[in-house]
């Protein structure tokens, strides 16, 4: 080994020189030259020669760190050459360690705690820092537990450099050993008395880390904090304690108002940006009860907004939105400069002002806001455009479109979104325009309206993004068809010979709604020739309810003051519009067959289509016109002359669809599926149970919503299962096509935990699609619950009425247990503060005895945390108390007057330590509060 | 708290990279990734902040070379930036004009310089106001010097 070693020293590239020959290598053979370096580096590597070894490990390094070269083999070599004496082998060692250890799965790193003990007790300030560095990348439970000693050391080394360092990381060995807090929290608290500005910047930034997590365990270090907060100018210190305050002054109110008069000044005194910014931010987001610190953040956020500095300005508008969930007139005040930021050219202060304006919407605005932002839309770049667009639909559907008072307004506003040129968001305005159709009455004729516009232009069907859109537009148009001027354009739109352009769900949708426009002109014709009292509508519901007598009896009351409205309108408009009835004259039967020939040659050829959708809605079409058109045609010829009883049925069939199709649809609540009672004789869980036997390694996808077509499918297979199992014994080779089908179509299936309740009831109101999947069953589908409408009685004078359910709709969030992981670093931080607060008085004074002892052995701070175990007691007034007390020291004596005799003993033996510890007065007087406290259970109140 | 800090190039060669928090290689690259694309097309107007996921990279651009740390979404955004400006001008202070190559010949440098700045997810030196320009450290650069 010898040889090539003493070659390897000589001969071996230096980083350098690897560095250079990938600059050097020509384009593409970059990796080829990777390779054959760290074929190279693991010869080398292996090497005795230290020199050669760290070499080695230094260019592996580089690779690993700018080429992304794998090193983890490499480990055992990095703890081989950290024992180097050479403190430049050292270094590589520890920073290849540092860049490449992975803390949980690198095995070795358990190898380097030796040296890294030898390392951190050295006298050798740099082996110490560099230990120090390593130990902080690479820390693990085991070398946290292990070094904590040396590092306990570390925290009150006089060396101020060593001491910052070891501060700082401690924090990661808190982290990973939290029984080190035990150990190393005094020294950490000790230190925040500190008067060099390095470590007591690093003990801030520990503290404002760990208070991070979890605040409530650092409240009794309040005091020290203030007082960090009122003596400290610099900013970086102050920044941070700031922040603390920001987490622990929710927690006790009596800190708020302590602390929000610093916080001010240092807000109006302050140059520095960064400084002036964390003030206004903790007192919008901590201190929010404060109007003055308010009025006067909001002051210095104006400042900013108007700065030219892009930074500052989003940092103004961020605030500015914090402030707005409590003080709206903040954003109010600043509404120009939020407008004019709309137009601003970075997309994040974009966005802000875009969030801040929507917080300002209210039933007042929301018309001229939505105004003003469209006007924006239409100027900005495609993706803000549909960032607006998005805020817009996400504001106004909000809680069942709370903001929205003129419904007509806004359902031709989302026409307009519509028809934007960049406009992605069609399904989202797809979904309003059906949801907004079934729960708002009073918008329904506005709706058509607009659905019309939409279906009816040739030029939107080009438009991928707005065919979800166009499916609301077909489906409304459709199902209020009613309330349309003229059905037979609606029948043309529906038509027309640009709809191939749309994907097959959206045109089965089109076919649907033509098939609902023909079946009520059919309808309107058979009414207006015929014989008014053979056929009154409530027949048709006297019909329909006699095919399903069990399910509507309940329902029948509801039903029909549910459809009453609707046949009144027609009625009401045949006298209101004459535009209406005016339709109804021009209805003639060579029109309707006008209109039966158009559907007939549009639909002929979809006939064949491969889309099932498509191909199963226009062969329904051309069944009823197969059965119609001879009859209509029958009847022009003649006449009057012989109406075959033929026609009577299909005109009764026609009477039949029409009403299917003449109920109003409602929305239904998502929860809906889960009240249906199990009909009587299905026993799916148990089949369900077998199943999950065969296949609970199945993970099921729960499907919110499927369509009637995919239950009924279920239905039958879990039906056809449970006879094959009541008669035959299910043999091994059928349930295992059984798991193969349920592993292909687990969607169909429900999950075994479900609990088997299903009912083929309920289609989901916002898929008009589902609707269309069944004509006759329409009517079974809405039971009683999803009936139960509630309208809210005194909701508005002016507003319509928008439909909800009683219960709360929406997905029906499973119960998440909050499982709070109890930290654990806070765990034992509270009881270094705590100390043993549960405990009894009497123990309790021994513990104090004990501390006492100890501080004899600790002399240069005296027993802080001990006071800290008995000043929890005492909680908050102590701290306010104390930290006021800093500075009205006089008040003090008089403050303590309202007390009892005992506590004045108590008082007294204080103001004797007080002198006797000139030196520690602070400490010492939290001491014997705290003492004062532990005696007395209840917590007086000493700021109030 | 700091989750790493990247030095890159325009063209998105890592010149450095620390975490502070442990990540696996892949996801390493990820991220490097992601934060290169995220950076590198803004506007020079543009705010020196950008989200990514659930924390927010500050970063600032010299030259060819983007500097980007990664901090809490609660963290003082203008302290980081400036401190990146500290760092930087440490960095130019000890190479004398720091260039690219610099920082690519003498990375185990840097690395150094970097755990004198940042220890453990937080900034040892603290950068001066947002506004103030801040010195050089002498005393740093005298520490690592006496180190080589």
């Amino acid at each position: 080994m010898a040889g090539p070693s003493l070659m390897d020293s000589l001969f071996q590239r230096s980083v350098d020189d690897i560095i250079k020959g990938i600059r050097l290598s020509p384009p593409g053979t970059e990796s080829t030259f990777i390779a054959k370096s760290l074929d190279e580096i693991r010869r080398e590597i292996k090497s005795t020669d230290p020199q050669t070894k760290a070499t080695a490990l230094h260019k592996l390094t580089y690779l690993h760190s700018l080429h992304g070269a794998d090193m983890s083999w490499a480990a055992f070599h990095s703890v081989e050459l950290s024992s180097s004496s050479a403190h430049s082998h050292k270094r590589i060692a520890f920073l290849a360690a540092s860049l490449s250890f992975n803390p949980s799965t690198t095995e070795v790193i358990l190898l380097l705690t030796h040296q890294l003990r030898k390392d951190l007790s050295s006298s050798n300030v740099h082996e110490v820092s560099l230990a120090l560095s390593t130990l902080s990348s690479i820390c693990n439970p085991d070398l946290a537990r292990d070094l904590t000693p040396e590092l306990f050391t570390l925290l009150s080394s006089s060396k101020i450099f060593v001491r910052k360092k070891a501060i700082a990381a401690v924090l990661r060995v808190f982290e990973q050993y939290p029984d080190a807090v035990l150990v190393c929290f005094k020294r950490v608290v000790e230190n925040l008395e500190n008067g060099d500005m390095g470590v007591l910047s690093a003990v801030v930034g520990l503290f404002c880390e760990l208070t991070e997590k979890d605040p409530k365990s650092y409240l009794p270090l309040a005091p020290e904090f203030y007082k960090i907060l009122v003596d400290c100018r610099n900013n970086w210190v102050l920044i941070k304690v700031i922040k603390i305050f920001a987490k622990l002054a929710p927690l006790e109110p009596r800190l708020g108002k302590r602390v929000v008069e610093p916080i001010c000044e240092h807000m109006g005194r302050t140059g520095a940006k960064s400084l002036a910014f964390e003030c206004v931010r903790t007192i919008v987001t901590s201190l929010s009860d404060h109007d003055s610190a308010v009025k006067l953040a909001v002051g210095k956020l104006r400042e900013f907004l108007l700065d030219d500095d892009p930074n500052l300005k989003y940092l103004g508008l961020q605030a500015l939105a914090i402030v707005a969930r409590t003080n709206m007139w903040a954003v109010l005040e600043n509404k120009e400069l939020v407008v004019k930021a709309l137009s601003d050219v970075d997309v994040n202060i974009k966005l802000e002002a875009l969030r801040l304006v929507m917080c300002m919407v209210s039933e007042d605005n929301i018309m001229e806001i939505c105004r003003i932002l469209i006007s924006h839309a239409l100027k900005s770049d495609p993706e803000f455009c549909n960032e607006i667009l998005d805020f817009i639909l996400l504001t106004c559907g909000r809680n069942f479109y709370e903001v929205i008072f003129d419904f007509d307004w806004y359902v031709s506003f989302l026409g307009e979104m519509a028809r934007i040129p960049h406009c992605q968001k069609g399904s989202e305005i797809e979904s309003q325009l059906v949801d907004i159709g079934m729960r708002v009455k009073d918008a329904r004729l506005q709706l058509v309206h607009v659905a019309r516009d939409l279906v009816i232009d040739p030029a939107l069907l080009g438009n991928p993004f707005i065919h979800g859109v166009l499916a609301a537009a077909a489906w409304v148009s459709g199902e209020y068809i009613e309330l349309s001027r003229n059905p037979f354009e609606i029948m043309e739109a529906l038509l027309q010979p640009r709809t191939s352009l749309l994907t097959p769900s959206v045109r089965a949708v089109y076919i649907q709604s033509a098939f609902k426009v023909i079946i009520f002109c059919l309808n309107s014709y058979l009414k207006l020739n015929g014989d008014d009292p053979s056929y009154p509508s409530e027949s048709t519901y006297s019909d329909v309810k006699s095919d399903y007598p069990g399910r509507f009896e309940t329902v029948a009351s509801q039903l029909l003051s549910d459809t009453e409205p609707d046949n009144p309108n027609m009625v009401v408009k045949h006298g209101q519009k004459p535009s209406v009835s005016s339709k109804m004259h021009h209805l003639t039967l060579e029109s309707l067959v006008a209109l039966v020939n158009l559907v007939e040659t549009n639909l002929g050829p979809l006939a064949g289509s491969n889309e099932v959708e498509v191909q199963e809605r226009a062969s329904n079409v051309l069944g009823l016109i197969k059965l119609i058109k001879p009859k209509l045609l029958g009847c022009l010829d003649t006449r009057e002359g012989d109406k075959a009883n033929g026609e009577l049925k299909a005109s009764e069939m026609v009477e039949l669809i029409f009403g299917a199709f003449s109920e109003d649809l409602g929305p239904v609540s998502l929860n809906a599926q889960e009240r249906v009672p199990v009909p009587d004789g299905l026993v799916l869980k148990e089949n369900l149970r077998d199943l999950e036997e065969i296949c609970g390694d199945i993970e099921l996808p729960l499907s919110t919503s499927f369509s009637l077509v995919k239950l009924q499918t279920m239905d039958a297979t879990s039906n056809l299962e449970h006879h094959s199992k009541e008669e035959f014994e299910p043999s091994t080779e059928s349930t295992s096509l059984l798991a193969e089908h349920r592993k292909r179509h687990g969607l169909y299936y429900l999950p075994a935990e479900n609990a088997g309740i299903i009912s083929n009831d309920y289609p989901p109101a916002h898929d008009p699609k589902d609707k269309a999947s069944d004509e006759t069953e329409d009517l079974v589908k809405l039971t009683e619950q999803s009936l139960v409408i509630k309208k809210k009685p005194n909701q508005a004078k002016s507003r319509p009425v928008v439909v909800k359910l009683d219960d709360g709709e929406g997905f029906k969030v499973a119960a998440k247990a909050p499982e709070f992981k109890a930290d654990l670093i806070s765990g034992a931080v509270q009881e270094v503060l705590l100390g043993n607060e549960a405990t009894t008085s009497s123990s309790r004074r021994k513990s104090s005895k004990k501390s006492s002892k100890r501080r004899e052995m600790d002399e240069s701070n005296v027993g802080v945390p001990e006071s800290k175990n008995e000043i929890v007691k005492a909680d908050m007034p102590e701290i306010g108390f104390s930290s006021s007390g800093r500075r009205k020291h006089h008040g003090h004596g008089k403050e303590r007057k309202h007390r009892s005799s005992g506590k004045d003993k108590v008082h007294d033996h204080k103001d004797k330590q007080k002198s006797e510890h000139g030196h520690g007065k602070h400490k010492s007087r939290q001491r014997a509060d705290g003492a004062l406290a532990a005696q007395s259970p209840v917590i007086p109140d000493f700021l109030l | 708290m700091i989750r790493f800090i990247l030095l890159q190039n325009r063209q998105g060669k890592t010149r450095l990279a620390k975490y502070y928090i442990p990540l696996e290689e892949s996801e390493k690259h990820k991220v490097e990734y992601e934060v290169h694309r995220l950076v590198v097309n803004r506007d020079p107007k543009f705010t020196n902040f950008v989200e990514f996921r659930t924390h927010k990279v500050i970063y600032r651009r010299y030259a060819g070379l983007f500097f980007s740390l990664c901090v809490d979404i609660t963290d003082n955004e203008l302290a980081y930036l400036e401190s990146i400006h500290l760092f930087v001008e440490i960095l130019d202070h000890f190479f004398s004009n720091v260039c690219e190559l610099d920082l690519v010949f003498n990375f185990h440098k840097v690395y150094l310089i970097l755990d004198e700045f940042i220890l453990a997810g937080s900034c040892k030196k603290q950068a001066r106001s947002y506004d103030i320009r801040c010195r050089r450290n002498h005393r740093e650069n005298g520490e690592l010097e006496k180190q080589e």
